[in-house]
């Protein structure tokens, strides 16, 4: 608390004991501004990942597929019959037919625009969506063996999952990336420390003569990489958040690449980043400087 | 020489009796890199006393004034000041001890990057002390040394009487018990040792111990006629009381 409190009020005098040149000054910021915009990406990797993976686990868990295969004078019977089946299926709570301009849509990525997919065999689809409770999907499927011999169920279990996991791995893998720029932060606030007490040393001897404390002398060189740590990383964190912003928009809650950004209240987060850093850069110091003043006793 | 302000020196042959004293050396010993720089001494320093301590260059001058202000530690024997083990003192002790010991060095060791005006005041800053506050007395101060126009002049620009004149400043500004100088006219001509000795002087007169450690006899000859001051030589690394030969 004391060292906080030192920290945190300005003392004039103390702040010009320590030599304000060197290449520390320029490391520190430096480091500070592009770890805090790294950060700023992981950050949002993390959210967009947490995001895609809400979406991925609740909107889709929730949907289903059915697609029908018919010769083209029965698909029409065959539609209607599956919908017959579907509004007596308890946990069912809404299916429609997708209309040809849907399905059009569905495949325009792989067939290019104005397919003439009425000349096609191509299958229905109908879109599923199930009540909280869901549906008995293997009750269901025998029903429409029976009624709907053509159609085939899809409740997206198959690439849900894998697509869930992989989007928890993405979040979790963006707070370990914050974990890891906040480690290597850290790192390299310990070696601008550890570079600037050894070349300081003849200072240090000064101070010591004339009656200053090691917390003093700590002190000093703590608040200094500190202020340098958060002045750094405000600005990283300001180039990091003008990167994202000028990101294309598109489906921030589709797509991992077109809705890499930040929304909401989500914008505010990145503010954490500048006191994060310093937080990180006082303790990294403060070992530094208590480790390197024992050793020039 | 007056005893109440006198010392005692090696083998107890002239212990001060019946006075607190601010730094005594019991039996001490001091070795470096194998060898026994200093070996068996004795003193007490009393308050108002003053000392030079003469020898060699290597004799252990340095040392001994070291470990006057627990910059080192004995091998063996007891260092007590202001009635403190100094073994038993942790760095904020030593510090706080800082503050009642004003020390002047032979290169003055200044910070290159702050004013004189800023070095002198640096014990105040370092104490925590509204360096504001103290501006009347550090003005006095400088002019005491004669540095009023040098106020803001960096160390590097100063010559080696101004920079041994900022130190003792330095060293006063603390209004400490005890003022140790370590070859404070080695870099300076007569003239300008001349005008320190009266500085010290003047600060013995105001009651503060004093110890200054030399191997310029004409200065010891020179203070003689002006103080009483006692004179220790360190040889074959003990203390001795100097004789006539001064």
């Amino acid at each position: 608390m004391t060292d906080l409190s030192g920290l945190i009020q300005s003392d004039a005098a103390a702040d010009r004991v320590v030599p304000p040149a060197g290449f520390t000054v320029q490391l520190t910021l430096f480091s500070a501004g592009a770890m805090a915009f790294l950060a700023v990406f992981a950050l949002a990797l993390s959210l967009a990942a947490g995001r895609l993976a809400v979406h991925w686990g609740t909107e889709l868990a929730r949907s289903s597929t059915l697609r029908i295969s018919a010769h083209a004078e029965q698909m029409d019977t065959q539609v209607a019959a599956a919908l017959r089946v579907l509004e007596t299926t308890p946990g069912v709570e809404s299916a429609r037919a997708l209309d040809t301009t849907e399905q059009q849509a569905l495949l325009e990525p792989w067939f290019g625009p104005g397919l003439p997919i009425d000349m096609l065999p191509v299958p229905r689809l109908i879109e599923i969506l199930e009540t909280g409770a869901g549906y008995d999907a293997p009750g269901l499927r025998l029903r429409l063996q029976g009624e709907v011999p053509g159609a085939v169920l899809d409740d997206h279990t198959r690439y849900r999952r894998p697509l869930v996991s992989a989007a928890a791995h993405l979040r979790v893998l963006g707070w370990l990336s914050i974990l890891l720029i906040s480690g290597t932060l850290a790192a390299m606030v310990t070696l601008a420390a550890n570079a600037a007490l050894a070349a300081n040393s003849q200072v240090i001897g000064v101070l010591r003569l004339v009656g200053a404390t090691d917390a003093y002398i700590a002190r000093a060189f703590v608040r200094r990489f500190t202020l340098r740590a958060i002045t750094g990383a405000a600005v990283g964190m300001m180039l990091g958040l003008a990167g994202i912003w000028l990101l294309p928009e598109g489906d921030t809650a589709n797509d991992l690449l077109t809705g890499f950004a930040l929304t909401g209240w989500h914008w505010g987060l990145p503010v954490l980043i500048p006191p994060l850093a310093g937080a990180t850069a006082f303790l990294a110091t403060r070992a530094a400087a208590a480790r390197v003043l024992r050793g020039l006793a | 020489m007056n005893p109440t302000r006198g010392c005692g020196t090696t083998n107890r042959a002239n212990g001060v009796k019946g006075r607190q004293t601010v730094i005594e050396l019991e039996n001490v010993a001091y070795s470096y890199g194998g060898g026994e720089l200093l070996s068996d001494l004795s003193i007490k320093l009393a308050p108002g006393s003053f000392h030079f301590l003469t020898g060699p260059s290597g004799a252990g001058k340095s040392t001994f004034l070291k470990l006057c202000y627990a910059a080192l530690l004995p091998t063996a024997g007891q260092v007590r000041l202001f009635g403190a083990d100094a073994r038993t003192m942790d760095r904020t002790a030593v510090a706080l001890l800082r503050q009642r010991v004003g020390v002047v060095h032979q290169d003055c060791q200044f910070l290159d990057h702050l004013p004189l005006i800023e070095n002198v005041a640096l014990p105040l800053t370092v104490a925590g002390r509204n360096v504001a506050h103290e501006e009347a007395n550090l003005k006095d101060l400088l002019q005491w040394v004669g540095l009023t126009n040098r106020a803001s002049a960096l160390p590097p620009e100063l010559s080696g009487g101004e920079r041994q004149r900022a130190a003792l400043a330095r060293a006063v500004i603390m209004a400490p018990d005890v003022v140790l100088a370590d070859e404070p006219t080695g870099n300076i001509d007569w003239e300008m040792s001349q005008r320190l000795l009266q500085l010290l002087i003047e600060l013995n007169r105001m009651g503060k111990t004093i110890m200054v450690a030399t191997h310029d006899l004409s200065l010891i000859r020179a203070a003689k006629t002006q103080v009483q001051a006692r004179v220790l030589r360190i040889k074959n690394r003990r203390l001795q009381l100097a004789g006539a030969d001064l």
